[in-house]
């Protein structure tokens, strides 16, 4: 798998980011490539800019230096489902495509978050889970060649969110957009990513691969160690 | 006396049945529809005490004439005299003056609401026009329209666009910022933008709006009905009050009232039905 992802176009390439808020510098000369097919999982402490570098992807954030060479559209799925109350879940999958088609294309993207039954129920009869598998299918729709993923399980219980490991991977594998995933969790990103990285001051600070040889548990200890949750490496 | 006593010479004879001599803690005593009849009990009684009152002769008719003497004018008028034409004219002048009134602030709330550059134009003076009671304007809208359809109509309109104006923008203001980001995610034209979120999330508060101006639309007219109208519910009023028919006036007000809660209960259909979405609106909660 690694191999033909190496060859696959790259679904964003960023070269020297800059972004600032007023004197405070969030991200500096940062440098990284996302390829087709390939998840990756960025990691940081709080405030160390994974979010802001997010944002700045998705078009949200204008930057203040740099380049960002990504597709026009990259697809986001943010911590809250964000599903419109007042729209039913076909509509709000279908939010942003062309009205031709626009139903049999959201109730396909529904069956495959296992909601193929529910196209005319409304958000608010949802559990948690349901309204962000909502939110996936919404952006896997527009058939993106990036796809953000801002903390988007977060919210959700142990359980569930397990649950949705198992579906995103599914998905991804089967779409294979370049995938950017957000995340606090270091379990999440050993269980989804080809790549990990570590944000820190800035810049990208370091960069594993949880499928090479290694134990999990290694590269568990190590991740835990460069956020600053383990001081001593070999305490661990 | 015992609790349990005392409870049941409380409830009434009709509800004692549902109320089994059971443990006064664990009993229900009034179910919901228990409570929904004797929510009427009070109105019922005072009317009753009222006809009692008037028919004894305690209350002279030219101070309140008895309920059954005002449905007995009631129906004189409606079948002889003019009372359906005037309730048409005062529903007429209602309609005509909520529609353009609404209308003109529902257009300036959306391109205040939207723009910047709106606000900045139009906000400030309508906020300092809001400032004056609407009904102070009266000698002022008489010297401009004189007392015909004009006046009254002026005066509902106004009465009826400060609140859609105010809820208007406060419901485009308040639509959620974390939609609005949704919607550039989604690549959403600024049309799209507009009907799909955020026409849709200000709609609670625009109906809102629309709920207030019903109410000062009616205060409004009114007032205006009561001077120098030739037809009209106001005009029934004025005129007998010069023959001191105090029957007519207190059935004046009696329609007044019941117009005021037909079209409150529109609205809240309105709201049931656009608002089926919202938890606050829709569903069996009401």
């Amino acid at each position: 798998m690694s191999a033909a992802v190496q060859d696959a176009p790259a679904a964003v390439r960023v070269f020297g980011l800059r972004r600032a808020y007023g004197p405070r510098v969030v991200i500096d000369r940062l440098d990284l490539t996302i390829r087709r097919g390939e998840f990756v999982a960025l990691l940081g402490e709080s405030g160390c800019g994974k979010t802001t570098l997010l944002r700045a992807l998705a078009g949200l954030d204008p930057i203040d230096g740099g380049r960002i060479e990504a597709p026009k559209r990259p697809a986001v799925v943010f911590q809250e489902p964000r599903l419109l109350p007042w729209d039913s879940l076909w509509r709000n999958v279908a939010l942003g495509l062309p009205a031709e088609g626009a139903r049999e294309k959201a109730a396909a993207a529904l069956a495959e978050v296992g909601l193929g039954g529910r196209l005319d129920d409304w958000p608010r009869n949802l559990s948690g889970g349901q309204a962000q598998r909502v939110a996936l299918a919404r952006a896997l729709v527009q058939q993106p060649e990036l796809l953000l993923l801002d903390e988007p399980f977060a919210a959700l219980d142990a359980l569930t969110r397990i649950r949705m490991h198992v579906l995103v991977k599914d998905l991804v594998a089967r779409h294979r957009p370049g995938v950017l995933l957000v995340t606090h969790d270091v379990a999440e990103a050993i269980a989804l990513a080809d790549r990990i990285l570590v944000m820190r001051g800035g810049a990208i600070a370091a960069e594993h691969r949880p499928s090479a040889p290694g134990l999990p548990a290694a590269t568990r200890a190590t991740l835990l160690a460069e956020l600053g949750v383990i001081d001593d490496l070999k305490s661990a | 006396m015992s609790q349990a006593d005392h409870t049941a010479t409380l409830a009434l004879p009709g509800l004692a049945a549902a109320a089994p001599a059971a443990s006064a803690r664990r009993v229900r005593v009034f179910g919901p529809r228990a409570l929904l009849a004797l929510s009427w009990l009070a109105p019922v009684l005072l009317v009753a005490v009222w006809e009692v009152l008037a028919q004894t002769g305690y209350v002279t008719p030219q101070v309140l004439p008895a309920p059954s003497k005002v449905v007995r004018t009631a129906w004189r008028l409606a079948t002889t005299g003019s009372l359906l034409n005037d309730l048409g004219t005062s529903l007429l002048r209602a309609a005509v003056g909520f529609v353009l009134g609404g209308s003109i602030a529902f257009v300036l709330g959306i391109l205040v609401g939207f723009s910047r550059l709106a606000e900045a134009l139009i906000d400030r003076s309508v906020q300092m026009v809001r400032a004056i009671p609407f009904l102070a304007l009266l000698p002022l809208v008489i010297v401009w329209f004189g007392v015909g359809e004009g006046q009254k109509i002026f005066l509902v309109a106004l009465g009826v666009a400060f609140p859609i104006y105010i809820n208007t923008t406060l419901g485009i203001r308040q639509v959620d910022g974390k939609l609005l980001e949704l919607g550039r995610v989604q690549g959403l034209s600024t049309a799209q933008m507009i009907t799909r979120i955020i026409l849709p999330g200000a709609l609670p508060s625009i109906l809102t709006g629309v709920r207030y101006s019903l109410a000062t639309a009616w205060l409004a007219l009114v007032v205006a009905e009561t001077i120098g109208a030739q037809a009209g519910i106001g005009f029934l009023a004025m005129d007998a009050r010069e023959f001191l028919r105090t029957d007519v006036v207190v059935l004046t007000i009696v329609i007044y009232a019941l117009i005021g809660v037909v079209a409150d209960s529109i609205a809240r259909l309105l709201e049931r039905r656009l608002l089926a979405w919202h938890p606050n609106f829709g569903g069996a909660t009401r």
